[in-house]
């Protein structure tokens, strides 16, 4: 049935309440079943043998050894994993990924797993399996990764017909920049460098495997996307996606790391091979070498100004590391770099660049906080030079409805000039500033995405509602698809159970990424609570032998319209579901939706930073994030999404990276030497939601969870040079960097 | 591999389970006795998701050998609830939303128990500091330590 998706203003009852979510008591008991939490009987524990260099032709593994080893019930390598992918170079890349084939690519690279009856065995069996490595040169920075004579990552990669590293070159922009630039009074030219980060999520990779002798399987995991997990499974294995069922854990994080399959086709594997259960966790110092960070980046930006303050011309050269596989991740960067902008003159070039390191992964937002770390500091670069305020500055060039994208489409209605004129009212602003403390701010843009959707809405005999969805829950969604089905039928949010179905129980759904889940997940729960309401209106007309137009829902009951029906008392969803028997069986409602326009999002954020001249340590002092959430469903969660992505931003910005040593392997694969921001870094952080509607859902709703990454390198940056006079170009901005600016620039 | 038989109380109930010697408390609760509510997010004792305690005291289980559980009270997420009831923390986490995906939330609680059980009236900087050794990566914990505040003040009621 088509639905209009287009936005209807209205009056909400329950929706934008902060109601409890229906897997909170769950979560604070430790009943909650995550990915490592489940048990399947004679269940073996999976283990995987890892590259210990960065480069290298893998010219041996002997596994006789281990093989003998008691209670090791399979071994694996790449010989176990015949390519199944036909010609498609992705799902080869996955599979590659997910254990080398004749060469290790980078330090962490799987070439061999195991399964055994316990941890102990797995761990002696792995130290008993003997691989012969021929090294290979290595290079793992993205600039030394371009030049000529670099080592070369994936021989089908070729740039002007020759072997490259250069995977991807994408240009967008419109305009005349030579022309722009030649007008501008001001032109500022800056390069920046970002270091690679991870996303960080505090549960590891986890999975149980359970493939049978008859080829189908089961597969519990811990993802974002366990029908896209199906998909890339089934392939690798050669089973009918039919007869893999993929459950999808509580999931503890996953920012984008968890949309990608690492060691799950393994676990399948080795399951088949051991005819028995598999359990494979991966250990912290694996999730850091081997599932996917974000990329590093090197970055010349150039912005020229009138001294009126409006942009005349702007590009961005983008080099960004995809690690040994080829992404979209420069692409997406040269995408958002200049989206928060009215510009008439643009031009950013992305390059997707491999380097040995682990296959970059999409991180909340993905590319698009380093493209805002270069642009949003020369920003404030020009500002200074022109004699403005950075945020009037903003305010002047922000983009607005109508405005051609730099990424090529035409804006609707926006978020970015509101979210600047709320920052120029924030108290914030006015918050006094003590010594060595300094104020930045910056803006961020992302897409959103809406994509396959499908939704089940069954009413039980009692009346109560239960909905199964597709896309799975990272932070409260539950509650938020509760409420707009509550709010659908008019019928308390106590009465409305939220759960996630397995790839057995639903249609294909997409990914929960790109900020979708409550946003696609939501327009299919109205539809299908809409079809549900169609239902209950006939059944109650059935009830009462009254024509159908003549029964309106409202309120949560079958009301009969018409003085001729006043006789009929209103009839409650448990009254009809109750003689669901009669009037033509069980009621329920169902919607299949691509939802596409999932609304672009914007995000200004304020930061006061104290910086010690003395150890150059940078403390938050202040944090404020200012969004346009479209719709705030449930203003909890959204609140929570923009603290949890300026926290994330905030831990990028100052402390965490990769450290490479010189031999190429990974020096930091622990959270001791990869420290995120523990409680006592952080000031409470403070949110303000905007609410602009997208005009493509009904209810109005953007996708909010991913933009609070993007502004806060830029914020912090902007923030830092002002308090130490310095301008840091290089992220993190970790104290001795800091450092080492201040004393350059005393020098 | 050696074995040993473990006596122990957890949560109040005695228990035994028998482990090798050098398997983590943190493996023996998870996959011997089937508490799965504490969690291992580092296995090296830098994210506080593996919580709990040991004689009152916090610990990393994941720090803590199975054996030397023997003759000693363990204290879980699992044991919280008392008499059917939620925990004022517990009951402040779900209303403050201080928890997304949940995974270090039996770590924060257990954490925050023994704070408030030595200092009932913790100042904001107190709460962080105490709960400085537990990673919570969705949050960025603002939710976090207004919920252990309002389950200090709802405590400090009674
Ligand atoms: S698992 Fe014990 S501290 Fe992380
Ligand atoms: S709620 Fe996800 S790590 Fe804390």
């Amino acid at each position: 049935m088509g639905h209009d998706t287009n936005y209807q203003d209205r009056e909400f009852k329950i929706i934008g309440t902060r109601v409890k979510r229906p897997d909170g008591i769950d979560k604070v008991t430790g009943r909650a079943k995550y990915g490592a939490d489940a048990f399947a009987p004679g269940q073996l524990v999976g283990k995987v043998l890892r590259s210990p260099h960065a480069h290298a032709i893998i010219q041996k593994i002997d596994i006789s050894k281990a093989e003998k080893l008691a209670g090791v019930k399979a071994i694996i390598t790449s010989a176990d994993l015949p390519d199944l992918t036909g010609s498609n170079r992705g799902m080869t890349d996955i599979l590659e990924n997910c254990m080398a084939r004749g060469r290790a690519l980078y330090h962490g690279h799987a070439v061999a797993a195991v399964a055994a009856i316990d941890e102990q065995t797995a761990k002696q069996a792995l130290k008993l399996i003997k691989v012969t490595y021929k090294l290979l040169p290595h290079v793992t920075d993205v600039d030394e990764a371009m030049l000529p004579d670099a080592p070369i990552i994936q021989d089908f990669v070729l740039q002007d017909g020759k072997p490259s590293n250069i995977a991807g070159i994408s240009t967008f922009g419109h305009g005349d920049v030579d022309a722009g630039f030649a007008e501008a009074d001001v032109i500022v030219e800056k390069s920046y460098k970002t270091e690679q980060t991870h996303q960080g999520y505090i549960e590891p990779h986890a999975c149980l495997a359970n493939v049978s002798s008859d080829g189908s399987g089961e597969l519990w995991v811990t993802t974002q996307g366990h029908f896209s997990f199906r998909v890339v499974c089934s392939t690798l294995l050669g089973l009918d996606m039919a007869k893999l069922k993929v459950t999808s854990s509580e999931i503890g994080g996953g920012f984008g790391g968890k949309t990608h399959v690492w060691t799950e086709p393994l676990a399948l594997a080795l399951s088949r091979k051991a005819n028995r259960p598999v359990k494979l966790v991966m250990t912290r110092d694996e999730v850091f070498k081997a599932s996917g960070p974000t990329s590093s980046t090197s970055m010349d930006i150039k912005i020229g100004a009138k001294k009126d303050g409006t942009i005349t011309a702007a590009t961005a050269m983008l080099r960004y590391q995809d690690g040994a596989f080829p992404g979209i991740w420069g692409m997406l960067g040269a995408m958002t770099a200049y989206a928060c902008y009215d510009l008439k003159n643009v031009k950013t070039v992305g390059h997707d660049v491999l380097v040995n390191r682990p296959k970059v992964a999409a991180y909340r937002a993905p590319s698009a906080p380093m493209a805002a770390f270069g642009v949003e500091s020369t920003m404030d670069l020009v500002a200074n030079e022109i004699g403005m305020s950075p945020l009037d500055f903003r305010i002047k060039n922000a983009a607005k409805e109508g405005t051609q994208a730099s990424y090529g489409p035409v804006y609707g209605p926006i978020g970015i000039g509101p979210t600047l004129e709320a920052v120029k009212k924030h108290p914030h602003m006015r918050a006094k500033l003590k010594k060595n403390q300094g104020r930045g701010m910056a803006c961020g843009f992302w897409f959103n995405f809406g994509g396959q959707t499908c939704v089940d809405l069954n009413i039980g005999p009692d009346g109560t509602v239960s909905l199964t969805i597709g896309t799975i829950d990272v932070g409260g969604s539950r509650a938020s698809l509760s409420l707009i089905v509550a709010e659908e039928l008019g019928i308390p949010y106590d009465q409305v159970r939220t759960n996630i179905g397995d790839t057995a129980s639903l249609g294909h759904n997409d990914t929960t990424e790109g900020s979708r889940g409550t946003f696609s997940s939501g327009m299919a729960a109205i539809f299908a609570a809409r079809d549900a309401v169609g239902v209950l209106r006939e059944r109650a007309a059935k009830m009462w032998d009254i024509p159908v137009d003549d029964v309106v829902w409202a309120d949560g009951v079958a009301t009969a319209t018409g003085a001729k029906h006043s006789n009929l008392p209103p009839l409650t969803l448990a009254a009809i579901a109750a003689k669901a028997a009669s009037t033509g069986g069980p009621i329920a409602g169902h919607n299949e939706v691509v939802a596409d326009n999932a609304g672009v999002s914007f995000a200004s954020h304020i930061c006061d930073v104290e910086v010690d001249p003395e150890t150059g340590s940078t403390k938050i002092i202040r944090y404020t994030v200012i969004q346009d959430a479209g719709k705030a469903i449930h203003p909890d969660y959204v609140e929570g999404q923009f603290q949890g992505g300026a926290a994330q931003g905030i831990g990028w910005a100052l402390n965490e990276e990769y450290i490479y040593g010189a031999d190429g392997c990974l020096q930091n694969t622990g959270f001791l030497d990869y420290r995120i921001p523990v409680c006592s870094d952080l000031p409470f952080i403070d949110t303000q939601i905007l609410e602009i509607p997208n005009p493509n859902h009904p209810y109005g709703v953007r996708g909010v969870g991913e933009t609070s990454i993007v502004p806060p390198l830029a914020a912090i940056g902007n923030a830092v040079s002002h308090a130490a006079g310095v301008r840091m170009t290089h992220i993190p901005m970790s104290a001795p960097r800091i450092l080492k600016a201040i004393d350059d620039a005393k020098a | 591999m050696t074995g040993v038989l473990v006596s122990t109380t957890i949560n109040g109930d005695a228990v035994q389970f028998a482990c090798p010697t050098d398997e983590t408390l943190l493996d023996s609760l998870r996959n011997r006795v089937g508490l799965t509510g504490a969690k291992e997010g580092c296995g090296t004792g830098d994210c506080g998701a593996c919580s709990v305690t040991l004689d009152g005291r916090l610990v990393c289980a994941c720090l803590v050998l199975g054996v030397e559980a023997n003759g000693r009270e363990i204290g879980t997420v699992e044991g919280l609830v008392e008499d059917g009831k939620l925990h004022p923390l517990q009951e402040k986490f779900i209303e403050h939303a201080a928890l997304q995906c949940g995974i270090c939330t039996p770590g924060f609680l257990v954490a925050a128990k023994t704070l408030l059980e030595k200092n009932p009236k913790p100042s904001e900087e107190q709460i962080r500091y105490a709960l400085a050794g537990n990673l919570c990566r969705c949050t960025g914990y603002d939710k976090i330590v207004r919920a252990v505040q309002a389950a200090a003040k709802e405590m400090r009621k009674k």
